[in-house]
């Protein structure tokens, strides 16, 4: 956890988070069909600059995933707990596996977004739930 | 262009230091290199030096100028940061600045002090380089990107866990007789098997330690090694660098290192060799998992193949192409910003006959290094050879 006043917002980020626990997670996609996730200004995939917020699918796939034991600081108290890597639509996020055992999380697991809270530092965690 | 020849070299033990300044480290590592090469303090041109995370461990900003003061040099000197490969970048651009005919002498090398953070305060020290925003704020941690990769990798192409101890057991191995390692001690399979877990598939032998070291080379152009009659027989003949995706989700795989083979390729085509003209390799094992990437990125081994190569025999330090006999980051150490130099340094004792495990590569006349950053959002490739 860096040391930056959690008071202030990460502008992109946090509206991002804002949104998905509204059921309104969204991508950023560009005139060529590239999707990727804010803050952003420029297509990482072409240079374009006129970017557009699209809705997320409502549910994702569990591409890769694993269980940690040793955490950083800010996740003393969490673990152990899964982290994954899952695919929505055009993009692929990292967030935490909740509600479901950890021994159940696998590859290919469907899942649809979940902001949580960390139980160590009580900041906002973007999470994953079985659908 | 002027050939860059690798005029001394010069390394501290890596391994737990708490104490010890960076700055002192460094000091010790760059006075055997001095001594190794032969080339006054007052001929070097600059100081290029890596470092990671001295911010953090040492609340230390603006190392170059108390770099080049630790080591008695008065020339400029700049920091380079690309996480684990910060040192790899800096030896880059020392080649290419010699090559250019900017210098003649360069001091380049690394340090890191890590150990004194503790092994939470190492952890996160080492977070920092992954997205912070949507990887580390998620709970990621290196070893968490490292097993994120390993299980991709398994799904994808095969392989268990008992095939990446076999990697482990190598390096651990291989560094018994190297007296910089960290750990001069042997492993069997069934110690990476049992070992507390560390992130699911990867355990506490998978990773490479939390580590305090430094590593300095003095390079040269090739006019001023012959002019004052240095013995430097190895030459730094390729470069290259490689680029990704910050985060690992943002990658086109999530099981392979398209920026190492993006710097191999480019300094297999630097130096004019194929990869099957390559000896024997030091490559960045942070994480068993790692060093099946890398092998397989340097096309030292096809895709979905590197994973069984140490359990098969064929990179142990008799196989045939022997991957880190200095030990690797897995048992020789890894303090951060000083490996990509250290790779360098041992890859030249190796072929200068001059290393513990240099009669397993015999009549070797080209090694690689193999350096990355991060989930290898960064990588930087040199290949060595014997100059004639």
């Amino acid at each position: 956890m860096s040391e930056t006043d959690s008071e202030t917002r990460d502008a992109g980020f946090d509206e991002w988070l804002d949104a998905a626990e509204e059921d309104r997670a969204y991508y950023l996609a560009c005139p060529n069909d590239h999707g990727s996730l804010p803050p952003r200004r420029v297509c990482p995939d072409c240079g374009a600059t006129e970017l557009e917020d699209l809705e997320l699918p409502d549910s994702g796939e569990i591409r890769t995933f694993t269980v940690t034991h040793v955490p950083t600081p800010a996740f003393e108290e969490d673990a152990p707990y899964a982290t994954a890597v899952a695919r929505f639509g055009p993009v692929r996020i990292t967030g935490q596996v909740v509600g479901i055992d950890l021994e159940d999380v696998e590859t290919g697991l469907e899942v649809e977004i979940e902001v949580t809270v960390s139980e160590t530092t009580g900041e906002r965690v973007l999470g994953f739930s079985p659908v | 262009m002027s050939d860059v020849r690798v005029a001394g070299v010069g390394l501290t033990p890596f391994g737990n230091a708490p104490e010890r300044t960076s700055r002192d480290l460094f000091a010790e590592a760059s006075i055997t290199a001095f001594e190794d090469s032969g080339v006054p303090r007052d001929d070097v041109d600059a100081l290029l030096y890596g470092n990671f995370m001295g911010e953090l461990s040492e609340h230390q900003g603006h190392h170059g100028p108390l770099m080049a003061e630790a080591a008695g040099v008065r020339a400029p000197a700049t920091r380079y940061e690309s996480a684990c490969a910060s040192s790899g970048a800096a030896v880059r651009d020392a080649v290419m600045r010699i090559r250019n005919g900017e210098d003649d002498v360069i001091l380049v090398g690394g340090a890191e002090r890590m150990t004194n953070l503790g092994t939470a305060g190492a952890t996160e020290a080492l977070a920092i380089a992954a997205d912070d925003l949507w990887e580390v704020r998620a709970g990621m941690t290196f070893p968490g990107a490292y097993a994120l990769m390993a299980q991709a990798y398994f799904d994808e192409y095969g392989g268990e866990h008992e095939d990446l101890a076999h990697v482990a057991v190598k390096n651990h191995e291989n560094a018994l007789n190297n007296e910089k390692a960290q750990y001069q001690s042997a492993i069997e399979v069934s110690d990476v098997l049992e070992a507390p877990q560390v992130s699911s598939p990867l355990g506490l032998y998978d990773s490479c330690p939390i580590s305090d070291g430094a590593a300095a080379v003095v390079l040269t152009s090739e006019a001023y090694a012959e002019e004052h009659g240095l013995e430097a027989p190895v030459s730094i003949s390729g470069t290259g660098q490689g680029g990704d995706r910050m985060a690992l989700h943002d990658r086109e795989y999530l099981a392979r290192s398209p920026a190492a083979r993006e710097a191999g390729d480019e300094a297999y085509a630097d130096a004019g060799v194929d990869p099957a003209d390559v000896d024997f390799a030091e490559v960045h094992d942070c994480f068993t998992i790692a060093e099946v990437l890398a092998i397989e990125s340097l096309d030292l081994f096809p895709i979905g193949e590197g994973v069984s190569a140490a359990r098969d025999g064929r990179t142990t330090a008799d196989g045939e192409t022997p991957i880190n006999l200095s030990g690797g980051l897995k048992a020789k150490g890894h303090p951060v910003g000083a490996t990509g130099a250290s790779q360098i340094a041992e890859v030249t004792k190796l072929l200068s006959g001059k290393h513990p495990n240099s009669e397993f590569v015999d009549g070797a006349t080209t090694g690689v290094a193999h350096n990355a950053g991060g989930t290898v959002a960064s990588a930087t490739v040199h290949v060595l050879e014997v100059s004639e």
